[in-house]
């Protein structure tokens, strides 16, 4: 059985997506570039399509701090958000990765102020990194769109239970049309059937207790422990997620954490995350073609960080570049750290750059990535961060 | 790869066109699509740009279009420095005009001009040129079906406007053939 076919933008996607996925209770505030999607769902509950608890709340801290009384109680839930709205989520972040609350997010990557800009990167979600939700990082429409199956599957998991944040690149998948493979409504409902947290602790009036509890010293590090736990568990549910999805729809994700395209025999490889890896994927082709030895790695889970499979991935590359459209100022980009720390502790030290772009959404063309591909196989720049495409037309100042 | 770019006023739906001739190729011809408007705040009457990327192979390429084979200009008071640049050469120039093409020279360039503006108004009784202008564009490329332009208009615009809009896309391919000689 097969889904039918729409032309359609990431934001619908994932407002379909969800709306198959019937959750009882969504709670967003709109905020650009993911506006479409709170308003589809808004449609799709005002219709009659979708029977679901819609609360429109004054803002995002409003929005996520509903959600953690809502899934609370056992009810699926949903919310979407950017940018500026996900830092005013951050504090709720914490409750409800602590708590244990399976709530599912979209999340548009978008710039962060000052100064002010709409235009995507993704610095918005990689400083939230430690607010203990999975993070997913999707490189189309279609992505988009099966990632929200994935994300209900693995945050629900018994031995998962955290929250998933599904992460869209702003404008260049919230609002780019392309083709979609639409899951049938029965597949749908047999992939993330809703089990009720029979077993887990929850709000519930037959059996009233008292839940979301200060954790002083005597206990607190036993919930971090467990929380730890069951993120690294996450990384074999997530696997398992995408096997179960590729046996249902034939569409698989390279096993789920990361997607490696022509690592095996390369010589250099271009890690990067989201819908960049589309660009690198072709540059990497005509490469190919021309005989060079290259190869992309896509890094589909952020969070949980896929330690042995990146390695794995990258254990024959002499030299590796991380793309990243974020910077952590005085050091390097988020990404970056984390994969040099990947490769030290599997033994291997291929040399690697940081190339730091599309920042506030500055275009990465094909020719920024072969100059990349091209610095790492001639030979690489002294610097480790390199800011990519920046404009030699502005005066820096002395320092510079 | 053939990329086509839309020239336009916020309002004058340019994106929507882009989108249904990505939705004509992609779900009723077997060919892949990417339709995407120029990013940022939407303005209403400031010029917008938005862009159909056409493949036989799936698209994956999301840097922004750097260079087209078709610009599609809606509304000629657009036509200057931002039309001319950015065409692959040998590229086609669409512009809703009354004049003829000569009175927009593009070096290196095929430019076809129509009088979408009269037909608009004749047909839909408002001077909504997004339709037409994909006629004409079909016409003078052939990029897509009339068919599945057809098909495209009926499930993307509302039931209204559909009969209509579907006479002036035609009307506009058949007036720009005639006049290219086709």
């Amino acid at each position: 059985m097969s889904g039918e076919k729409q032309f359609i933008s990431g934001d619908e996607a994932v407002a379909l997506a969800v709306k198959q996925a019937k959750p009882h209770v969504i709670a967003a505030y709109p905020i650009t570039p993911q506006t479409i999607v709170v308003e589809r769902l808004a449609d799709y509950v005002e219709e009659g399509e979708l029977e679901s608890k819609y609360m429109y709340v004054e803002s995002e801290h409003s929005a996520l701090s509903a959600l953690f009384g809502a899934s609370g109680v056992g009810a699926r839930t949903f919310t979407a958000t950017s940018s500026q709205g996900l830092l005013y989520m951050a504090e709720c972040l914490h409750f409800t990765s602590g708590g244990r609350y399976p709530i599912v997010m979209m999340n548009a990557n978008r710039s962060l102020a000052l100064p002010w800009s709409i235009f995507g990167d993704q610095r918005d979600s990689l400083s939230q990194r430690d607010a203990g939700w999975i993070q997913l990082y999707v490189e189309n429409v279609q992505e988009a769109y099966d990632s929200i199956f994935h994300a209900y599957r693995i945050a629900e998991d018994p031995r998962v239970m955290t929250p998933v944040m599904v992460n869209l690149d702003g404008f260049i998948l919230t609002h780019t049309y392309e083709l979609l493979e639409t899951l049938p409504q029965e597949q749908a409902d047999a992939f993330i059937p809703y089990a009720d947290y029979a077993n887990c602790i929850k709000f519930d009036e037959e059996n009233p207790m008292n839940i979301a509890i200060t954790g002083g010293p005597l206990l607190n590090m036993e919930f971090r422990f467990q929380q730890q736990r069951a993120m690294n568990d996450a990384l074999k549910v997530i696997e398992e997620t995408d096997k179960a999805f590729g046996e249902l729809t034939g569409r698989t994700y390279g096993g789920g954490l990361v997607e490696a395209y022509r690592c095996e025999d390369a010589e250099v490889v271009l890690l990067s995350l989201g819908s960049l890896c589309g660009t690198i994927h072709v540059v990497v082709d005509e490469y190919r073609k021309a005989g060079k030895k290259v190869g992309l790695l896509k890094l589909r889970s952020f969070r949980p960080f896929p330690v042995d499979k990146v390695a794995e991935a990258l254990s024959g590359a002499r030299a590796v570049g991380v793309v990243e459209k974020d910077i952590s100022f005085g050091y390097e980009g988020a990404v970056y750290s984390e994969v040099n720390s990947a490769l030290i502790k599997k033994g291997l030290c291929p040399l690697t750059r940081n190339y730091v772009g599309g920042l506030g959404g500055r275009n990465f063309s094909k020719e920024d990535i072969c100059g990349m591909f091209d610095d790492l196989l001639e030979g690489a720049p002294a610097d480790s961060v390199q800011f990519v495409n920046l404009r030699g037309d502005i005066d820096y100042g002395n320092e510079c | 790869m053939q990329e086509i770019r839309w020239h336009g006023r916020g309002g004058q739906g340019a994106f929507t066109v882009a989108r249904l001739l990505g939705q004509a190729v992609s779900l009723y011809e077997d060919k892949y699509a990417m339709a995407f408007p120029s990013f940022g705040p939407e303005r209403r009457g400031a010029p917008v740009l938005s862009f159909t990327r056409i493949d036989e192979d799936v698209i994956r390429d999301r840097s922004d279009v750097v260079e087209c084979d078709y610009a599609v200009v809606l509304d000629e008071t657009l036509f200057g420095p931002a039309v001319k640049k950015g065409l692959k050469e040998n590229a086609t120039v669409v512009i809703n005009s009354v004049k003829d093409a000569d009175a927009f020279p593009i070096e290196g360039c095929t430019v076809v001009t129509v009088d979408a503006t009269s037909l608009a108004l004749k047909v839909l009784g408002r001077a909504i040129t997004n339709v037409p202008m994909l006629g004409a564009l079909i016409a003078a490329s052939g990029i897509a079906d009339l068919e599945s332009a057809c098909k495209a208009i009926d499930t993307q615009l509302s039931e209204r406007v559909r009969e209509k809009n579907k006479e002036l896309l035609k009307l506009t391919c058949d007036a720009v053939k005639e006049r290219m000689g086709k």
